[in-house]
């Protein structure tokens, strides 16, 4: 299939570089010099290590900190050229900060997303209220719209947050790590519901996250910002493959599994083990190995466990060499009999070719 | 669009925090006329209440008996002097706790206290004891011209100096410290001045500190209220840009807006009103940092555009109601307006927050 010629983008950036004091001999470059383009309906994730600069980067694209050199346009025009109202027509941000108004209800956190299109005294037209309810109605907060903002629990306010960035109704939405605080559920409800978001509504969303395998599954691009500043632009898949992700993120001990597309946690060193199988079982019965120090192979080898697939209860098969297999109904039970075969036969594990 | 999926279930309406105010803020005004009566009609002199209303509603019948000189002369420009320092100190407080975002934000945070009380004990050591004591007694505490004079001056002169630092200063925290330096320094200044000065001296500085309605008449009253009015007029227009700050300089900043702008705006109201007031009736603590708050538990919103109205007619209320009280009923004697708006108002807040569902939601 032959993709379309890409739009114009909402959000570009040409030489751009963030960081601190701009203007002074002092300034510090955090990031820099990126090439950067945000395109409508695309949900783009800002991967990186702590200090690289994530925040610094969202904070000057949503125009709260001034760039230190370089070019950036929102809409085709020059940031410096919009005003303060112009800009929040443009873009509108959730950010990390916390804030005690905890009597304003829902409702009324999420009118204030109206802000930038309303008149001096910040009355609401029937069409902003429209607006209001929508916003609501896409981040599934229109039950709780009563409620204080203060009894809310971290993913409810999450929420409410991104209904008020919504609100804003404005083509590009920055979110600076919008998945933190969460727990699982809520954090893969979040990402589907901006997935779906910016597909559905055609505008550009970017959030800055740790979430490394949330992003890989969600993000139409990635940016990958590394320590060193250099940012790395491209789908997901093709960062992976290409080793862009490994080398990003590459540390002592830290290794990218490109297939599992999760980082190892264990660096297993002790004897080998083949194993026979398939699924979800073979999955996580490779995951206890590694951890109790196993290396997992597919290859044949002395030691060997053998997860037979088909309709019954799994249970494991531990086989050393040509003896008979003994057999176990749970990784726990595998596991605890593991160390005392080896130990008793450790030189037929090591004589192994 | 999201617009185009909004389900039937979310009808389109006004949020019911939004009528319910109304009833609320009609009440209080009800309650602020009550006091004001109120205030006219207590005093050392009795004056029968029919009396007073007639007075009141400008068909009093003779102008030159004793009770028409004095409802009109003394007890009237006082009742309007305590309305308009409840809103203006309510007003300034309220605008203080939200741009700083600091519950015990008042009027006072910005040093402009302190400096009027500074202009004040600057004409005293000027005049000499002898001097400077006879024409505050022979003017009238906070009748006199170089007492409003001076404090306006001190006032001015330290709101100069905030408003050039804020111009420069781009963090909220950072210029609530500049404010509590300034303010700390100032009082310094007070301290030393009272060190080296003999027992008289002092005495007369520490009565204009216990704060004064009477005595603000005529063409005080009229630039009193002037100046208060403005402050009140720039305060009301900021409504939308404090909602805005509510959630922090950063949100408002990507809400369009213009945070320095905004900020200059509100600490000149404040300026107006904390300093005005100051000059004409001496420091009165309490109200600028408490009121806010009470009107928070009252109306239990933080939504500006009924808080700014809210806090002015709870703060007119609690100062008629303080005056009527410090008059002591019954009795010849009255006791200082700073006295009793702290003795007396200090515990109604504190039942009032104490019992409120959490003590963090009575900020903002």
């Amino acid at each position: 299939m032959m993709m379309p010629p890409p739009p114009a983008p909402l959000l570009l950036a040409e030489d751009l570089a963030v960081g601190y004091f701009p203007g002074r001999k002092s300034a510090r470059v955090v990031a820099g010099p990126l090439q950067l383009a945000l395109y409508p309906g695309e949900l783009v994730c800002l991967l990186g290590p702590n200090g690289a600069g994530k925040s610094t980067l969202l904070r000057t694209l949503a125009g709260l900190q001034p760039p230190l050199t370089g070019r950036l346009e929102i809409g085709g025009v020059p940031l410096a050229n919009l005003s303060a109202a112009g800009r929040a027509r443009q873009l509108s941000v959730v950010l990390t900060d916390r804030f005690e108004a905890a009597a304003l209800t829902v409702r009324e956190l999420v009118s204030l997303g109206r802000h930038p299109h309303t008149g001096w005294l910040g009355g609401l037209t029937a069409h902003d209220h429209a607006q209001v309810a929508a916003a609501l109605a896409a981040t599934g907060t229109t039950t709780f719209a009563a409620r204080p903002v203060g009894e809310l629990s971290d993913g409810e306010r999450q929420k409410v947050m991104l209904a008020r960035a919504l609100a804003q109704d404005t083509p590009v939405v920055l979110l600076d790590e919008p998945t933190a605080h969460l727990d699982l559920p809520n954090r893969v409800a979040l990402m589907r519901l901006l997935h779906r978001l910016a597909r559905g509504t055609g505008k550009a969303i970017l959030l800055s996250t740790h979430e490394l395998d949330l992003a890989l599954q969600a993000a139409d691009r990635v940016w990958l910002l590394p320590a060193t500043g250099a940012l790395r632009a491209g789908p997901p898949e093709d960062l992976v493959l290409n080793g862009t992700f490994a080398a990003a993120f590459e540390r002592e001990g830290l290794a990218f599994d490109a297939t599992s597309g999760t980082f190892a946690l264990h660096t297993p060193t002790g004897p080998t083990v083949q194993i026979v199988g398939e699924g979800a079982a073979a999955f996580w019965t490779r995951r206890a190995l590694e951890r109790e120090g196993f290396v997992p192979t597919a290859a044949p080898a002395a030691l060997r466990v053998t997860v037979p697939a088909g309709p019954q209860a799994p249970h494991w098969l531990v086989q050393l060499g040509e003896r008979p297999a003994q057999s176990h109904e749970t990784i726990e039970a595998l596991l605890r009999a593991l160390p005392p075969l080896i130990i008793t036969n450790e030189q037929a594990v090591r004589a192994w070719p | 669009m999201i617009t185009a999926q909004h389900p039937a279930g979310a009808e389109v309406q006004a949020p019911q925090a939004a009528r319910r105010p109304v009833g609320w803020l009609l009440a209080l005004a009800a309650l602020v006329a009550v006091a004001f009566v109120l205030d006219v009609a207590l005093g050392p002199v009795r004056i029968p209440l029919p009396a007073v209303m007639r007075l009141l509603l400008g068909h009093g019948g003779p102008h030159d008996t004793a009770a028409a000189f004095i409802v009109n002369q003394i007890r009237l420009p006082k009742a309007l002097t305590a309305l308009v320092v409840g809103m203006g100190l309510a007003v300034s407080g309220l605008q203080m706790q939200t741009l700083f975002r600091n519950p015990l934000a008042g009027p006072s945070v910005l040093g402009l206290t302190a400096g009027a009380g500074l202009g004040v004990a600057l004409v005293m050591l000027a005049g000499g004891s002898a001097a400077g004591g006879f024409a505050v007694r022979q003017l009238g505490l906070s009748g006199s011209w170089a007492l409003v004079l001076a404090a306006t001056t001190g006032a001015a002169l330290v709101l100069l100096l905030v408003l050039a630092l804020s111009v420069r200063v781009r963090d909220n925290a950072v210029m609530l410290i500049v404010g509590l330096m300034i303010a700390s320094v100032t009082g310094a200044v007070v301290s030393l001045w009272q060190y080296f000065s003999a027992p008289e001296q002092i005495q007369e500085y520490l009565l204009w500190t216990f704060g004064a309605l009477g005595g603000v008449t005529g063409t005080h009253l009229a630039v009193l209220s002037t100046v208060v009015l403005a402050g009140l007029g720039l305060a009301f227009a900021s409504a939308k840009p404090l909602n805005a700050l509510l959630l922090g300089e950063n949100y408002a900043r990507s809400l369009g807006l213009n945070v320095r702008a905004s900020r200059t705006l509100l600490i000149a109201s404040t300026s107006l009103l904390a300093g005005g007031i100051t000059a004409f009736c001496g420091p009165i603590g309490f109200v600028g940092i408490a009121v806010p708050h009470l009107t928070r538990a009252l109306l239990r919103t933080a939504d500006h555009r009924v808080l700014l109205p809210g806090a002015s007619l709870v703060g007119a209320a609690l100062v008629l109601a303080c005056d009527c009280l410090a008059q002591l009923p019954g009795s010849q004697t009255a006791l200082p307006i700073n006295v009793v708006t702290s003795l007396l108002g200090a515990p109604v807040v504190l039942w009032v927050v104490l019992r409120g569902r959490n003590i963090r939601s009575a900020h903002a």
